[in-house]
């Protein structure tokens, strides 16, 4: 019996999670961009769809958007490859969903004295595997591109390919310095071990000691996600790109792979720099208030309320990454293509380098 | 010489795209704070000094029209109710889309010796340049309805007949004197 209530709030647990990151904040960043492209412009922002009178400051289109998608035709090209060109959205979106699998959102929850990772999936490769999902992204488009037979298509998936492998390369390449300073590839232990405090009031964040592969893992972060200024793959407005023969909820599955990349790469921000769950000088205090004592029969009353004060701090700092992710968008216009490969393969691509050198030497000698 | 010349090249730091992307986003981030700030400030009940957007609540306010502003024509009528028109062609002469066609007829009494039987102007095709007003030499033309959304399913329908265009009335308070200090502040 105690194992079957361990066994279901710990998958209740990572359910909410999934379901928060993934089903509710992708519509409601539609919602966010929005808005917030409208008051960086001193507009007002779309807010006329309304249900029984009722606007709620128009969250109502994300569900009249997604409306629209479910209802419109699902048009397929002639000659096209008709198997891969209905598996090729949904690849795209399995693996930006399994991007969350191995992100931590919140220390061990002990329930009835048995430690509970809050991780989905507890692998010891964590970062590893994140690369993995992150190159088998780039399938999803090409095939797509390559398989609904438009040479438009084809060569907005060409654009696609080539900029999601180039700035592939400076991620990893930034995260190896993450690895030597925090010596695990391991999600949860990174996030552990931004815990400590440097020099007794700055917390061990990993944009504090990588400053650097801070700026290098946002810039190609936001390349990964194919969104402006990166958007050249896509460039909806006029040099249109890989989805191009796509309509209705095929477009939708794009356009949401989009969206959870970006919500992919805020979280994982957060884990490598921002100190994932960590909420530090509150966590001491909350475990000194708070006894021990047995909460609800199965949690231990501070813990628990740890947990869930841990759990809102990623949240937070994930709502935080994703405002300056959309400020971003919202301000610089498209990178030429020359620019974009210039900027991966001569400015990312060696800064990073460098700095693995760097933090290689520094590790070697305090470490 | 090359176009690109006359620009400098970029300095080392400049070619980080960084200077850039930081004074963009000091830009747009100055005015996200300031319009969040009195979106607040007006939803707990504030009176904010400048509104949060420059936006018209269109088909509920609409923003005042510059008083040159041209919009849908009409024809003037005499006392009687007859038109000023006396179908001299002039306006269908001079419109530069001839989407004007005129008709005359013969008018009852004899000063005045003709009037137009039909008076149509295909608004399909008419570009609102006001060339017609300007060519009238009896002001029997006008554009000053503030009719502005014209819009039909079929072309057929976006024929205005001389009737209509009789039975139209100018609206002043669609317009404005000075736009620009009525209604909302222009940020
Ligand atoms: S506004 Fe110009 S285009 Fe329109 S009817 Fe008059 S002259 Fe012709
Ligand atoms: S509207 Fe004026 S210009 Fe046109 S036919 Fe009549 S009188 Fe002549």
């Amino acid at each position: 019996m105690a194992d079957f209530i361990v066994g279901a709030v710990e998958y209740l647990s990572k359910f909410i999670f999934f379901i928060i990151a993934v089903l509710v904040i992708s519509p409601v960043l539609t919602w966010v961009e929005r808005k917030q492209s409208a008051v960086m412009q001193d507009r007002i922002g779309a807010n006329r769809a309304e249900i029984l009178g009722l606007r709620m400051l128009g969250l109502f289109h994300a569900l009249a958007d997604s409306l629209k998608l479910f209802t419109k035709e699902y048009f397929v090209p002639k000659g096209a490859d008709r198997l891969i060109f209905h598996l090729a959205p949904c690849i795209s979106i399995f693996f930006a969903v399994m991007g969350f699998a191995v992100i931590p959102h919140a220390d061990t929850l002990i329930i009835s004295g048995q430690p509970v990772e809050m991780q989905i999936v507890n692998l010891n490769i964590g970062l590893l595997y994140f690369f993995a999902v992150l190159g088998m992204a780039v399938y999803g488009v090409v095939l797509g591109a390559w398989a609904s037979n438009n040479n438009y298509a084809l060569l907005g998936g060409l654009r696609a390919s080539a900029q999601m492998i180039s700035y592939e390369v400076s991620i990893g390449i930034s995260l190896v310095g993450i690895i030597l300073v925090y010596q695990s590839v391991d999600l949860m232990e990174i996030t552990r071990a931004q815990g400590d405090l440097l020099f007794g009031f700055l917390p061990k964040w990993g944009i504090f000691l990588q400053p650097l592969a801070f700026f290098i893992f946002m810039a190609a972060g936001i390349a990964e996600t194919k969104r402006i200024p990166f958007d050249a793959p896509e460039g909806e407005s006029e040099i249109v790109g890989y989805f191009i023969e796509y309509s209705g909820m095929g477009f939708g599955m794009y356009f949401l792979t989009d969206f959870l990349e970006t919500i992919l790469i805020a979280c994982l921000t957060v884990t490598f720099f921002l100190g994932g769950w960590q909420a530090p000088f509150i966590d001491g205090w909350i475990l000194q208030t708070f006894s021990d004592s047995t909460f609800l029969g199965i949690f231990q009353l501070n813990n628990f309320i740890l947990t869930i004060v841990q759990f809102l701090a990623f949240v937070f700092k994930v709502c935080l990454v994703i405002f300056m992710m959309m400020t971003i968008r919202w301000t610089l216009p498209r990178f030429r293509y020359d620019q974009i490969m210039n900027l991966g393969w001569k400015m990312l691509l060696p800064l990073s380098l460098f700095n693995i050198v760097v933090t290689a030497i520094i590790v070697y000698f305090i470490g | 010489m090359n176009v690109h010349d006359k620009y400098k090249p970029l300095t080392w730091w400049e070619k980080t795209y960084l200077p850039a992307i930081i004074s963009g986003v000091l830009l747009t981030f100055g005015h996200f704070r300031r319009n969040m700030v009195n979106h607040i400030k007006k939803a707990i009940g504030m009176k904010p000094k400048v509104s949060g957007a420059v936006t018209f609540q269109y088909p509920e306010v609409r923003r005042p029209f510059w008083p040159r502003l041209r919009t849908l024509h009409r024809l003037v009528r005499r006392e009687d109710g007859s038109p000023r028109c006396v179908g001299c062609m002039m306006c269908e002469t001079v419109c530069p889309a001839h989407c004007i066609y005129i008709v005359a007829e013969e008018r009852p009494e004899n000063q005045i010796e003709k009037q137009p039987r039909i008076f149509d102007i295909d608004l399909g095709k008419c570009i609102f340049c006001g060339y017609c007003v300007e060519a009238c030499p009896e002001d029997a033309i006008r554009m000053d309805t503030g009719i502005v959304e014209i819009s039909a399913y079929t072309r057929n329908d976006m024929m205005i007949r001389r009737d209509q265009l009789l039975s139209l009335e100018p609206k002043k308070e669609y317009y404005t004197e000075r736009p620009d200090l009525e209604g909302k502040p222009v940020l």
